[in-house]
């Protein structure tokens, strides 16, 4: 399909799910920080954050039921990396207090600085990672 | 029964978030990385989801913040006050290169587990040690302040 359309749908169902969660629940969509909140040694309000990742969890067996091909395999393929990079992405957002939803969604829409300085940053090392990676040590193509 | 409305309505909300990012190619690390990927053949798509999601939350948002309370919760979240400081961008910086590799933020990795084979379980487990290991180094400094004021 379209390379714009289809893209731009999607981003307007996440928009639409965060909308949801903000109208009834009054919570921020931010995966990290609902994930991480259920990690606290007295975890408050675990209902809605079990039910939330619970839904992310059933969208990704529908995907995969009815639109396969949305689901790519894997960069990584060693072990290490994997974890590592798992490593950084847990502990990384939530020292920064978000990810690419907390803050590079709700975040900028509502106009935060922090979370316009929060997404230039990891795009940046993002970007500079998948740069060396690619380029300077040249992995893929 | 207040209970139940509440868990349909974060387990829907969660379904559809699933499904935007994968229709719109977040779910895909190979496109993600194609993505992030400015210096080599650049695939501009994922602009077009933070483009749709910024766009229809930020039209949305202030029209939902008119009501006085959320429908099911009692208030609505005040905006952090939190100034920009090294944690914020450090963190970012660290989450940014976990991101790079691959290819995989939170959302979507999440979203791949039930049928991602070995690496995204991998991937999701030591997100979640991650996780759980910010919460024990903060609890550690947190400790040592309140020995130590000032």
């Amino acid at each position: 399909m379209n390379p714009v359309l289809l893209p731009l749908l999607g981003g307007i169902l996440i928009g639409l799910a965060s909308a949801v969660l903000l109208l009834f629940h009054g919570r921020i969509a931010g995966i990290s920080g609902i994930t991480g909140g259920l990690l606290s040694p007295a975890p408050a309000d675990v209902g809605w954050r079990v039910a939330f990742l619970g839904g992310l969890a059933v969208g990704g067996v529908l995907l995969a039921v009815f639109r396969p091909e949305s689901l790519g395999p894997p960069v990584l393929t060693s072990v290490g990396a994997t974890l590592a990079a798992g490593l950084l992405v847990g502990f990384g957002t939530r020292l920064g207090g978000g990810c690419t939803s907390g803050h590079g969604v709700c975040g900028l829409a509502r106009g935060s600085k922090r979370s316009l300085v929060a997404t230039l940053t990891f795009m940046a090392t993002a970007a500079l990672t998948v740069f060396i990676s690619r380029h300077v040590l040249g992995g893929a193509s | 029964m207040k209970s139940l409305i509440t868990l349909s309505v974060a387990g829907l909300a969660g379904v559809l978030f699933a499904l935007g990012l994968g229709l719109g190619g977040m779910t895909d690390p190979a496109k993600v990385v194609g993505f992030l990927d400015v210096a080599g053949r650049w695939d501009p798509s994922l602009a077009f989801v933070m483009a749709g999601a910024l766009g229809t939350y930020a039209l949305l948002r202030p029209l939902i913040l008119r009501r006085t309370r959320p429908v099911l919760a009692e208030r609505f979240p005040p905006p952090p006050q939190a100034a920009v400081d090294g944690r914020l961008v450090s963190g970012a910086a660290l989450f940014g290169i976990g991101w790079g590799m691959s290819g995989y933020c939170p959302g979507p990795a999440l979203v791949s587990l039930p049928v991602g084979g070995t690496t995204v379980l991998l991937f999701v487990g030591a997100m979640l040690v991650g996780m759980g290991a910010f919460r024990a180094w903060e609890a550690v400094r947190s400790a040592r302040m309140m020995r130590q004021p000032g």
